[in-house]
C-alpha cells in the first residue's frame, strides 16, 4: 500500500522533472556564465528547489549584494510558498508525523504544488517523497549538466547566452499578460518603476536588490487592490 | 568570490526558502480567507520577474544593440506562445547574430 503510494507519486512526478531539467539546466549555465563555480550551482539547487528565487539570488551574489538585501529578496520572491504549504497542510493525513511535515515542506513548489493540490485523495507522506524525488533529481542533475556545458563553450557564445535567463522570464510573464488585463497592468508598472529607480539618480539609493523589494510591495498591492482575484489558481501558476 | 562567501549566501537562501515552506506545515491550520492578501501572492511573481527584467535585460550581453534586438526577439517569441526554452535559445541566437555582425 506504502509502496503503491510512493511510486503513483514517482509517476506524476516525472513531467515535473523534465521540466525541471531543462530550466536548472539553464541555471546551471547562468551561474557559471557569471562567475559561480560549477559546486556552487549544484549545491544551491540541491538546497533551494526553487526558480525565480535562485536566479534572483544568483544575481545578487555575482553583483556584491548584502546579507541583508539577499535574505529579503530571497523572502519576497518565495513567500508565495508560505500559501501553497499552507494549502498543502490541509490536505495532508492527519495522521503525518512531524518528521515527515518538516520532510515534505522541503519539497513545495509551484509544480508540485499544482499535482498534489489536483489530486482527488488526501496527501499520505510515501506519495508526497514519490512526488517530490525525481523533480529533486531533474532540478540538481540539470543544474549539473547546464554547468558543466558552459564550463567547455568559447566566450562568445557566453555572451550571448547572458540574456537566456531574461529571456525565460520574459516567456513566463507575456503569455498570461495576453490573456490577463490585471497581469499585464502589474508587468507594465513593475517595469516602469523598474526603469525609473535604474536611470533616475534620486532613486541610486536603492540598489537592486532593494529596489525590486519594494516595486515588487506596491505593484502587488495596487494590483491586488484593483483587480482582487475571486477564485484560487485564477491565473495559473509559474515555475 | 571566495569560498565562504559563496557558502554563506547558499546557506542564507536555502535557510530562508526552506522556513517559508516549513512554518505554514508546522503552525498554520486555516486557510487563509483574507481576499486582498491572496491577490498579492497571485501578483507578486509578475512584478518580480517584470522589475528583474527591465531594465537589466539591456546590461546581459556586453552591448546595448545585441541586447536590445535579443529583447524583442524574446518578446516576439513569448507573444506566440512559444516555450521558456525556445524563448530563451531564439534571444540568445539573435544576439549573437547581432553581435557576429558587429553590433
Amino acid at each position: 500500500m506504502k509502496k503503491e503510494e510512493f511510486l503513483q507519486g514517482v509517476r506524476h512526478g516525472i513531467p515535473i522533472c523534465l521540466g525541471y531539467f531543462s530550466v536548472s539546466f539553464a541555471f546551471g549555465m547562468m551561474a557559471v556564465i557569471q562567475g559561480l563555480p560549477l559546486w556552487a550551482a549544484v549545491l544551491t539547487s540541491l538546497t533551494n528547489l526553487t526558480s525565480a528565487g535562485q536566479f534572483a539570488g544568483l544575481n545578487l551574489m555575482v553583483a556584491g549584494g548584502s546579507s541583508v538585501e539577499l535574505m529579503m529578496t530571497t523572502l519576497i520572491i518565495n513567500i508565495r510558498y508560505f500559501l501553497m504549504s499552507l494549502s498543502i497542510s490541509q490536505k495532508v493525513e492527519e495522521k503525518m508525523t512531524w518528521k515527515q511535515r518538516f520532510a515534505v515542506s522541503f519539497g513545495i513548489t509551484d509544480e508540485i504544488f499544482a499535482v498534489a493540490m489536483q489530486r482527488p485523495k488526501e496527501l499520505s507522506a510515501a506519495y508526497m517523497a514519490g512526488l517530490i524525488s525525481t523533480p529533486i533529481l531533474g532540478w540538481t542533475l540539470g543544474t549539473f549538466c547546464g554547468g558543466a556545458i558552459t564550463t567547455l563553450m568559447p566566450q562568445r557564445l557566453t555572451n550571448a547566452l547572458g540574456i537566456a535567463l531574461y529571456g525565460m522570464f520574459i516567456a513566463i510573464i507575456i503569455p498570461p499578460s495576453r490573456k490577463n488585463k490585471a497581469v499585464l497592468f502589474t508587468v507594465l508598472l513593475a517595469v516602469a518603476l523598474s526603469c525609473i529607480f535604474t536611470y533616475v539618480p534620486i532613486f541610486k539609493f536603492l540598489t537592486g536588490g532593494w529596489g525590486i523589494i519594494v516595486i515588487t510591495i506596491t505593484v502587488s498591492a495596487i494590483a491586488a487592490y484593483l483587480f482582487p482575484i475571486k477564485e484560487e489558481n485564477e491565473e495559473g501558476e509559474i515555475g | 568570490m571566495n569560498t565562504g562567501r559563496i557558502l554563506g549566501s547558499i546557506a542564507i537562501m536555502a535557510g530562508i526558502t526552506y522556513l517559508i515552506r516549513m512554518l505554514p506545515m508546522a503552525i498554520f491550520r486555516k486557510k487563509i480567507e483574507n481576499p486582498f492578501i491572496k491577490s498579492f501572492l497571485n501578483y507578486v511573481p509578475y512584478a518580480v520577474l517584470a522589475a528583474m527584467t527591465f531594465p537589466g535585460i539591456l546590461d546581459s550581453t556586453g552591448t546595448a544593440v545585441s541586447a536590445a534586438a535579443g529583447c524583442v526577439a524574446a518578446i516576439v517569441l513569448a507573444y506566440f506562445g512559444k516555450s521558456l526554452l525556445t524563448v530563451a535559445i531564439g534571444a540568445s541566437a539573435v544576439v549573437f547574430a547581432a553581435q557576429m555582425m558587429g553590433f
